[in-house]
């Protein structure tokens, strides 16, 4: 694996008022890497993400993502990055087609790299028979695969998906990391947020955020043997009661 | 006895089958598992059963009561926790349960010894606005407004969804102490892990069940032997060299393993070893283990869709 | 029964009262509006800038400018000398209306005993136009006769006496007919907005299905909703009724119980209508947007309050004929400004009880006791 880091944080902070919401977060992605970033809701995961996207001024500390500076370059970031979200993803009125040409659009591809990529894309998925179907006719399990081909349509050399399963029934998720595998052997990045602790064990490394910090981080295997833990809920409750963690 | 009673239960939204007939019964006392996805039909078969919407087809009995009929009876008798956590934002902890308590024509005082274990963890923090709370506040509170009358039966529909591990394992304890009170629990979740916590599941897809017993039943019906595999390569070759594998029967990932079972029934390990190594994988690990209930509705998702 | 009632109605007020948007509308929105009405648009003649072009300049012209000038009514802007200079003083908007008298107007006046004077006002806003006009023609004319009583010391027998009474308002004050309007569409824009946003609120949370699955009849989660708007809508109307009358001086003069039960009626018949929003609208935002475009424009510019209903095309007339507010406003002007009974409004009241027990049949009968 390529060790290029495509996103470093040192002391990355965001404060509202008197309340750190994240308070000196350091870590990095490495390029191609499947980082997933966990925590409990209120444990500033989304904060952190919305600085990494370009979408919140942070208050202090330095942070690059695809060597951009999260102070300066946020037009820039945004360019290069694709996101996903399980609350919104694509317009349920809009066709499948109408949604990857606005979406392609938003990216600025050409009519051209929009009608190749786009038809790759429709044959890749099996979904000739619906191109021309609004979204909303299209089963659920199906969407969030659609969401995540049109948020890497544009080639972004990362990738944020925030909490992208939630809900999905197990075989859908699992053809839903295949897509994330295959997008991180093609050489994107890969940062996932999500609730389900199973899954975080597909991740490269992982960090878990708690009350804006963060309290642990590395591969799901040495934090497993760091904790003492069988699987990834343990050493999630391990690590949120408070137990101490040794940093390597 | 059955607390609850369903036969061949159906209902559809316009084009959309919500529930394609469905059977089962809860007995008194039992904590009754629903798991499965979103849209597999758990809130509607839930909102069926307390009442709130009418079924099309089928025979449906809670508490030996019909719901689309005697639907005061019922309402009198559960305790009701929707999906999202109904509780209002602008009112505070102690506000909101009063107000709850009022509908129900009871007090606080009055259910105090059943909620007491739950309302202890919250009632520091009475005069804050519910809006304010953690996700795992908010849960212990609209659970405690569910069960401020004492119900019979108690309904959950997803408590734990969105809700960090942490509280996810206080929730299940509360959930299992609520038994010494004779309260029969009915509780949806798309947590497949879940299914362990409970007495007996339905494991529902689309509109179906796809079986119904104990976890343990559950999880050993697997009728196959499964294999978890690891190599020093990362999952995705390993999965592709595997769909090339003649004799592959299915393979999925599995946290930081592949579940893989063959079309053979014999022990396949030696040989599975050595084509991996003609692939070039090395640090190969294969290791029968035990069916889980994930690796059970996954066959059986995939059974019926043929 | 009543200890549920009781709950749920203190729960509401909780809300509305940790509301600051509710307050708002509750509290704001009549305060500004009759700082609005009453202070800032007002139709009435009073300083009008006028400009006068005398070509006589003699005994007659400079007394009848003095006698329209002394009055509260016009303003004289300046003394023209050509007809070219009031074109320039309407369109730069400095007059908005001028009095010309020809060359020889006193000579004329006392060989033929008639004169004319011409009497030009600024019609792009026409009501006042015409009101402008007709005020300075009285002032000539009043001029006039009392000239005539002055030499024959008796009145000419060809002219005729018109003596214009202003009955109820005799200083034509816009407020008087404002004070009872606002009434009318507050209590619109409180009652039917309010509820049904209270109620399509609990169905976009999601409490409102906890409150079906209560034992809860459906009547008493209705009745909790409407008495506190109730209560808010009838302090808000006194709070306007006080405002009118003791600061633009707008009397009561008819009995004030009647007034109130009229008012309460009223309160009924709108908050029925809001509870017919709620169970039209799945969403706030739809309820909202009922409330404003289909129900409080057609009252602001249908009920009379703004267009009297008379003049308008019939389709309209038949439209204002089912908005509740026409027959309110009705009754609340008689009242307030006519002193009228229970009788001079008997069919109009009769017609809201009646609009009332249809909403609330409606309402009960589409508020579902289910889900879907």
């Amino acid at each position: 694996m390529d060790s290029e880091k495509i996103i470093e944080t040192t002391k990355l902070t965001k404060a509202f008022g008197d309340f750190k919401a994240v308070n000196e977060i350091s870590f990095d992605v490495k390029k191609g890497e499947i980082f997933g970033f966990l925590g409990a809701n209120g444990a500033g995961k989304s904060t952190a993400m919305k600085m990494l996207t370009g979408l919140l001024s942070p208050t202090s500390g330095e942070a690059t993502v695809a060597g951009f500076d999260v102070f300066t370059q946020q037009e820039k970031i945004k360019k290069n990055i694709g996101y996903m979200s399980q609350k919104f993803s694509l317009y349920d009125d809009l066709s499948l087609l109408e949604n990857i040409k606005f979406f392609g659009g938003i990216y600025g591809l050409s009519k051209e790299q929009l009608n190749e990529r786009g038809n790759t894309m429709i044959e890749r998925l099996g979904l000739s028979d619906v191109r021309n179907k609004l979204l909303k006719e299209v089963p659920l399990g199906w969407k969030q695969k659609i969401a995540f081909s049109v948020a890497t349509l544009h080639q972004p050399k990362i990738v944020f998906l925030d909490e992208p399963t939630g809900g999905v029934d197990p075989i859908t998720r699992r053809q839903f990391w295949e897509m994330i595998y295959e997008a991180a052997d093609n050489g994107t990045t890969v940062f996932v947020t999500t609730h389900y602790m199973d899954e975080a064990e597909y991740c490269n490394r992982i960090s878990m955020m708690v009350d804006g910090r963060i309290a642990g981080y590395g591969s799901p295997k040495e934090l497993k043997s760091d904790f003492n833990s069988e699987n990834m809920d343990e050493v999630f409750v391990k690590i949120a009661r408070g137990e101490n963690y040794k940093l390597q | 006895m059955a607390v609850i009673e369903v036969k061949n239960l159906r209902k559809s939204y316009g084009e959309v089958k919500a529930l394609k007939g469905i059977s089962f019964d809860v007995k008194q006392n039992e904590i009754f598992g629903l798991i499965g996805p979103d849209g597999a039909g758990k809130s509607t078969l839930i909102r069926i059963l307390n009442s709130l919407i009418l079924s099309d087809e089928g025979h449906v009995s809670v508490m030996g009561k019909d719901p689309n009929k005697q639907y005061q009876y019922i309402r009198n008798h559960i305790g009701y926790m929707p999906g999202r956590f109904s509780l209002y934002e602008d009112l505070s902890v102690k506000e909101n349960l009063e107000f709850f308590a009022t509908i129900f024509g009871t007090t606080i005082k009055k259910s105090y010894n059943l909620i007491k274990d739950i309302y202890q963890q919250i009632e520091p923090f009475n005069d804050r606005k519910a809006g304010a709370l953690s996700g795992g506040m908010k849960q212990k509170l609209a659970l405690c407004s569910a069960l401020i009358h004492y119900p019979k039966v108690l309904f959950l529909d997803e408590p734990t969804t969105g809700v960090d591990p942490v509280s996810r394992k206080e929730f299940w304890q509360i959930i299992k102490g609520l038994h010494q009170h004779n309260i029969t629990i009915i509780v949806s979740t798309p947590y497949m892990d879940e299914a362990d916590l409970c007495d007996r599941v339905a494991l529902m897809n689309d509109g179906e069940i796809l079986r119904i017993d104990t976890p343990q039943n559950v999880a050993s019906s697997l009728g196959k032997t499964l294999y978890a595999l690891e190599t020093n390569e990362g999952n995705y070759k390993l999965i592709k060299a595997l769909r090339e594998y003649p004799y592959m029967d299915s393979v999925f990932p599995f946290g930081e393993k592949l579940h893989y079972t063959d079309q053979r029934e014999n022990d396949i390990s030696s040989e599975l070893n050595s084509y991996l190594k003609d692939k070039g994988f090395s640090k190969i690990s294969i290791e029968r283990i035990a069916s889980n209930t994930e690796d059970v509705f996954i066959r059986l998702m995939n059974n019926q869709k043929q | 029964m009543f200890d549920r009632l009781k709950g749920i109605i203190k729960k509401e007020f909780y809300h509305i009262f940790r509301d600051q948007r509710t307050l708002l509308i509750l509290f704001g929105i009549p305060i500004v509006q009759i700082v609005l009405f009453g202070f800032a648009i007002s139709n009435e003649i009073k300083n009008v800038k006028i400009a006068v072009l005398d070509l006589s300049k003699d005994e007659h012209s400079t007394q009848i400018t003095d006698k329209v000038l002394s009055t509260s009514y016009f303003d004289l802007d300046s003394y023209l000398t050509t007809f070219d200079e009031i074109d320039d003083g309407f369109q730069k908007g400095r007059i908005k209306a001028a009095l010309v008298f020809p060359p020889k107007f006193g000579e004329t006046l006392r060989k033929e005993n008639k004169a004319d004077v011409q009497i030009i006002s600024d019609a792009t806003d026409p009501n006042t136009g015409t009101q402008i006009g007709s005020y300075l023609q009285l002032q000539v004319q009043q001029y006039l006769m009392e000239q005539e009583l002055k030499i024959t010391s008796m009145p000419p027998p060809a002219l005729i006496n018109t003596e214009v009474e202003m009955r109820y308002n005799p200083e034509l004050k816009s407020v008087y007919m404002f004070v009872p309007g606002l009434i009318t569409i507050i209590l619109m824009l409180v009652c039917t907005m309010m509820t049904s946003i209270a109620i399509t609120r609990e169905k976009e949370t999601g409490t409102m299905e906890v409150l079906l699955a209560s034992p809860m009849h459906a009547s008493i989660i209705l009745l909790g909703k409407v008495i506190p708007y109730l209560l808010l809508s009838f302090v808000n109307a006194s709070f306007i009724i006080a405002l009118g009358k003791f600061i633009f001086e707008v009397p009561v003069m008819g009995s004030y119980a009647l007034l109130i039960g009229e008012i309460i009626l009223y309160c009924l018949v709108v908050l029925a209508l809001g509870i017919f929003v709620s169970t039209v609208a799945e969403t706030q935002q739809l309820a909202l947007m009922i409330s404003l475009f289909a129900l409080f424009l057609p009252t602001m510019l249908l009920s009379g309050f703004i267009f009297p209903i008379e003049n308008m095309p019939l389709p309209l007339q038949i439209v204002s004929k089912i908005v509740p507010a026409t027959y309110f406003n009705i009754i609340i002007k008689s009242i307030m400004l006519k002193g009228a009974t229970l009788s001079f409004i008997l069919k109009e009241t009769l017609i809201l009880v009646g609009i009332f027990f249809l909403l609330m049949g409606v309402s009960i009968k589409r508020f579902k006791i289910r889900l879907e």
